[in-house]
């Protein structure tokens, strides 16, 4: 069996962002494995751990992507690809990029984040599982193999559901499926000597990023002290009344 | 010819829809074409509502929800009509299975986006990226996937015909199967289309404790929100949680009790017109991002202000 994660690099959410010109400056931020990707990372470590097999990391973005790849493989992953790219990349030029290497390693099933922090595109499970003809569980919570499929918990927009499907298939993944381990020491010692194997991104953008800007609203950041609770409890509901005119 | 993706209840068209209308005629009307509608179902389809929106209406009833089946109705309508752009309500669910349809028809996926138009032969749009922080503009050549963020857009009013409904046949997908459908269960106001939102974070300190923020959310008007934390521990359902994984709102009032607001929260809530915050900690980062706060314990401040709503309101 081959658990297949795929896995972009991102800045750390807690990192300052700062525009250059038209586009964020990713520079001077903390660069992490997605966090919404290791929760495939995980994913694919315990499949093979219950069942045995091959867990590989596949990786798209630019050559930095490499310190996200050797994280997934400090957690225990067995070898990584790189797709390699600079720039914007849409999931349909992505899923256009990756499908020649997944087709290749011919996946029992293929796991990736449910959401990107950085393009906060959903799409991308979408684009791979049309990219190789198969399913997708889109917002996994719960994920067993059972012979030659998979019975997997969802999320929909209401509720969720239960929902069986024959492998090979894809799954986005999510907070609830499981909690993404800290890579050890000797892992990431091992990690070093691991393969990655590198690969130039074939793909036509469809989608041209023209520019980015800092949006944060500026708040008011009226603070009152609570050490008098009622006082400040109805000072706050006067300002919220009269200023804000929100109740 | 443009497509839109109508979602619905079975009952009633989604007010996502009629948005997602107002922006399929824009661009229609920039191309000189028309809008064609495509209406899937479980079962029952507000097919009468539906014939008064559009100028061609494809139908499909199609069993369970699963993306697959999804994407091939789509797909099917938009080689039926002959579509240049597909533009359909911003969901998860849309979200998964118009990346199938992206990919299929080798289109620019525009995905929840807050505006959009045609310029010289493309489609531009601004978009929100990086948690919600940043906003991007892209823009990419037709065809083109479009999806519409709630609340952005005017209500399309009907257009005073009923348009030709076309059934389609759509082709057989290797799909999932769906062995149980779990619902949420559904009380007082909904969580994304509510004007206040009182949210509990793990300064709460219990289940119990909710009784206070469902208590001040009443008095309001509004939903109860709770962080991953809360979730986390039990104390509230899923359905409630606000942020990255959970759900986005931008409400009049947002009120954070205890909550420390970490960039996986403010995701989900800081578009928010007003941001309050209650919590001990005076470098609780949720201050950097609030309008309003009170440095102090939740447990004395919020029956406090519990009093002060009613005094108010008196
Ligand atoms: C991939 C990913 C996705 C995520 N998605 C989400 C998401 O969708 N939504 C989400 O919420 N989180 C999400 N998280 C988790 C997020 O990072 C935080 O861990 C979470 O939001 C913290 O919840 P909290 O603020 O309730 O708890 P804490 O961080 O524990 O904060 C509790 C706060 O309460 C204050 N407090 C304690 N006692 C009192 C008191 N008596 N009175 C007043 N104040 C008090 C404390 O000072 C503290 O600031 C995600 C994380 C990851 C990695």
């Amino acid at each position: 069996m081959k658990f297949v994660a795929v896995i972009r690099q991102v800045p750390d959410g807690e990192s300052r962002l700062r525009v250059q010109g038209d586009r964020v400056d990713l520079s001077g931020a903390t660069m992490i494995l997605d966090q919404m990707d290791e929760y495939a990372v995980e994913e694919a470590l315990r499949l093979k751990e219950k069942h045995g097999g091959e867990a590989v990391v596949v990786g798209f973005g630019p050559e930095r992507t490499e310190e996200a790849i050797r994280t997934a493989l400090a957690m225990g992953m067995d070898r990584g690809v790189h797709v390699v790219y600079e720039g914007f990349a849409d999931p349909v030029a992505v899923a256009e990029a990756l499908v020649e290497v997944l087709k290749e390693e011919a996946p029992t099933l293929v796991l990736t984040g449910g959401q990107q922090a950085d393009w906060d595109s959903q799409a991308l499970g979408g684009a791979l599982a049309e990219a190789l003809g198969v399913p997708v569980v889109a917002w996994t919570t719960a994920l067993e193999l059972e012979g030659d499929t998979a019975k997997a918990k969802h999320d929909l927009d209401e509720g969720a559901e239960w929902v069986r499907v024959r492998l090979p298939a894809v799954f986005t993944t999510q907070q609830g499926l499981n909690e993404p381990r800290y890579p050890t020491l000797p892992g990431i010692m091992k990690a070093k000597k691991k393969e990655i194997r590198k690969v130039q991104a074939r793909l036509t953008p469809k989608v041209t990023l023209i520019s980015e800007e800092i949006q944060e609203k500026s708040r008011l950041g009226k603070i009152l002290d609570g050490k008098d609770p009622v006082a400040a409890a109805e000072e706050l509901v006067r300002l919220l009344h009269e200023e804000a005119k929100v109740i | 010819m443009v497509l839109v993706v109508l979602d619905h209840d079975g009952n009633r068209l989604r007010k996502g829809s009629l948005e997602a209308l107002t922006r399929a005629r824009d661009l229609a009307q920039a191309l000189g074409g028309k809008v064609a509608g495509v209406l899937l179902a479980e079962e029952k389809a507000p097919v009468e509502e539906a014939r008064k929106y559009v100028e061609v209406l494809y139908t499909a009833t199609l069993g369970p929800y699963t993306a697959e089946k999804w994407a091939a109705g789509v797909l099917k309508a938009a080689e039926a009509s002959g579509a240049k752009a597909v533009v359909a309500p911003s969901s998860r669910q849309s979200r998964a299975y118009l990346g199938r349809v992206a990919y299929a028809l080798r289109a620019g996926l525009l995905e929840d986006t807050l505006e959009s138009r045609l310029e010289g032969g493309e489609v531009h749009a601004t978009r929100y990226a990086y948690l919600n922080r940043v906003t991007q503009r892209v823009k990419a050549a037709l065809p083109v996937v479009l999806t519409v963020k709630p609340n952005t857009t005017p209500l399309a009013e009907p257009l005073g015909g009923e348009a030709e409904v076309v059934a389609l046949s759509v082709p057989e997908v290797p799909t999932v199967e769906v062995l149980e459908r779990l619902q949420e269960e559904k009380k007082g106001v909904s969580l994304t289309e509510a004007d206040v939102v009182v949210t509990g974070g793990r300064g709460m300190g219990s289940a119990e404790a909710f009784g206070l923020v469902e208590e001040l959310a009443a008095l309001l008007g509004g939903a109860v929100g709770a962080t991953r934390a809360v979730v986390d521990a039990g104390w509230r359902p899923y359905a409630e949680q606000v942020g990255q994984t959970g759900k986005t709102v931008q409400p009049s009032l947002y009120i954070a009790l205890g909550v420390s607001g970490a960039v996986q929260h403010l995701a989900g809530m800081n578009k928010s017109k007003y941001i309050v915050a209650v919590n001990k900690d005076p470098e609780a980062p949720i201050f950097k991002h609030a309008d309003y706060g009170i440095v102090g314990d939740v447990h004395q401040v919020l029956p406090a202000l519990i009093e002060a709503v009613k005094k108010l309101k008196d």
